[in-house]
């Protein structure tokens, strides 16, 4: 059985290999789409989602929000590293 | 949401040929013959609009889709034309080499569907002898393919006591999601209902394995579960509503809601080979019929789960009361509600009949 990821600041997250993130033309959003489910990601997690690129590390994801939006970098770890686990619980999001 | 806005993905049925006979078939009773079958240029042909219309992902159904030899040229089509494919099959009729084909192709994700945990069961309820070791071995064949793998589960009073074995195959077998799906009862299931009615008594187990499972699996294995409608109190949002968000092409080209809808007699469902399909989506009669809200009668009309339930499923409306646009008799609003209840419980205490399988000229 595979064991439950953990994600911390150190994971380097990245979308399941049959999850897409999508830039949908005809209703101009964009759009995680995985088999028999898709959602349209609020800003925030649109912006956390594209950084998940399979290099960044939590801590760097982490650090680059914090600079570009201005906010305390631990505000900003604590709701990364929740949408994370809830996305990596879901399986739209692995490490 | 507007009511003309696009649908999200296609369920395309390509073709209502099985080896299997599950008794609880989605597929309408009157099933489609070969040579009424789409070609491979329609098939393609559909997928370019459905695309143009804004559709996401693309269901390949049927019956058996892997039947249909020309099964990695629609693949490869979906994937050029950008569509999220998925394969929803019962795996009997795969193999390596055919596997490999669709994963060259571009398939993205495999729903592979088990009767049971137990052979022998399994191989009853499907109609078909040694599918369960078979389904076992196409598991394995997916998940070495690197393909990502969901079980889908149909559950009934002949295997629900073992739903929690079946969660546990899942795991063994290194799927990522189960779909764990109550039997609805129209068409093939409806003439079975008294072989797969579970008693209340089971549900409450099943459901208990179910939140006990996702605690135990939590991370490893993704469970989507679908509560009865004759032992809820109010009716799903079936399909998300009636032409919302969902689109089935039947194998000669009927354009339907929902895979069931053909059940409706009276209704007429437009071809792709008469119209386009947007044009279907925006203005046929079949689609406006049950769109929105403003088809509702009372209690729905001025309900306050209006939007949320969309009404429930008009088949199910159709096959219980005779008129498609009353109310979901799931509902408890429903004068009908408290004698499904009753047939439910009477049914489901009583010895199981024999299955009627699902095969050409059963019903």
């Amino acid at each position: 059985m595979k064991e439950r990821i953990v994600i911390d600041e150190t994971s380097v997250p990245r979308l399941a290999a049959h999850v897409r993130l999508r830039f949908d033309k005809q209703r101009d959003q964009w759009i995680v789409l995985a088999p028999e489910r898709l959602f349209v990601p609020d800003s925030i997690a649109l912006e956390i989602i594209q950084r998940c690129d399979g290099a960044a590390t939590v801590a760097g994801i982490v650090d680059d929000l914090a600079a570009k939006f201005d906010a305390p970098r631990d505000v900003i770890l604590r709701d990364v590293c929740v949408l994370l686990q809830d996305l990596t619980d879901k399986g739209v999001m692995t490490r | 949401m507007t009511a003309q806005a696009a649908p999200f993905a296609l369920l395309a049925e390509l073709t209502h040929r099985c080896p299997l006979q599950c008794p609880y078939c989605s597929n309408p009773v009157a099933l489609e013959r070969a040579s009424e079958e789409l070609t491979t240029e329609e098939w393609c042909r559909i997928m370019a609009e459905a695309v143009e219309m804004g559709v996401l992902q693309i269901h390949f159904s049927g019956g058996e889709p892997t039947a249909r030899r020309d099964l990695p040229t629609l693949v490869r089509y979906a994937s050029e034309v950008g569509l999220y494919s998925n394969l929803i099959t019962s795996g009997v009729l795969l193999d390596e080499a055919r596997l490999q084909a669709l994963v060259e192709a571009g398939l993205e994700h495999v729903q592979l569907s088990f009767q049971d945990s137990e052979a022998q069961s399994a191989d009853r309820i499907g109609g078909f002898r040694g599918g369960h070791e078979k389904k076992i071995e196409v598991a394995r064949l997916v998940r070495a393919a690197g393909l990502p793998l969901t079980l889908n589960l149909v559950v009934h009073r002949q295997n629900l006591d073992r739903l929690g074995e079946m969660l546990d195959m899942a795991v063994a077998l290194d799927a990522h999601r189960v779909e764990v799906a109550h039997v609805q009862y129209y068409g093939w299931a409806l003439r079975n209902r008294r072989a797969l009615m579970p008693t209340r008594a089971q549900l409450e187990r099943a459901t208990a394995v179910v939140d006990a499972a996702r605690e135990r699996f939590k991370g490893a294995l993704v469970i989507d579960y679908v509560v009865p409608d004759y032992y809820a109190r109010r009716p799903k949002a079936c399909m998300g509503g009636w032409a919302r968000q969902f689109l089935n092409v039947t194998p000669s080209g009927r354009v339907l809601p929902c895979h069931a809808a053909e059940s409706i007699t009276g209704l007429r469902f437009d071809s792709v080979r008469e119209r386009g399909l947007q044009d279907i989506w925006e203005n046929s009669e079949a689609f406006n019929k049950f769109r929105g809200t403003d088809w509702m009668p009372e209690p729905c009309r001025s309900c306050s789960r209006r939007e949320i339930d969309w009404g429930g499923c008009r088949c199910q409306a159709f096959a219980l009361t005779g008129e498609a646009d009353a109310t979901d008799p799931a509902c408890a609003l429903s004068p009908f509600h408290d004698d499904l209840v009753r047939v439910a419980e009477m049914e489901s205490g009583a010895a199981p009949p024999a299955f009627v399988y699902r095969r050409i000229g059963n019903a």
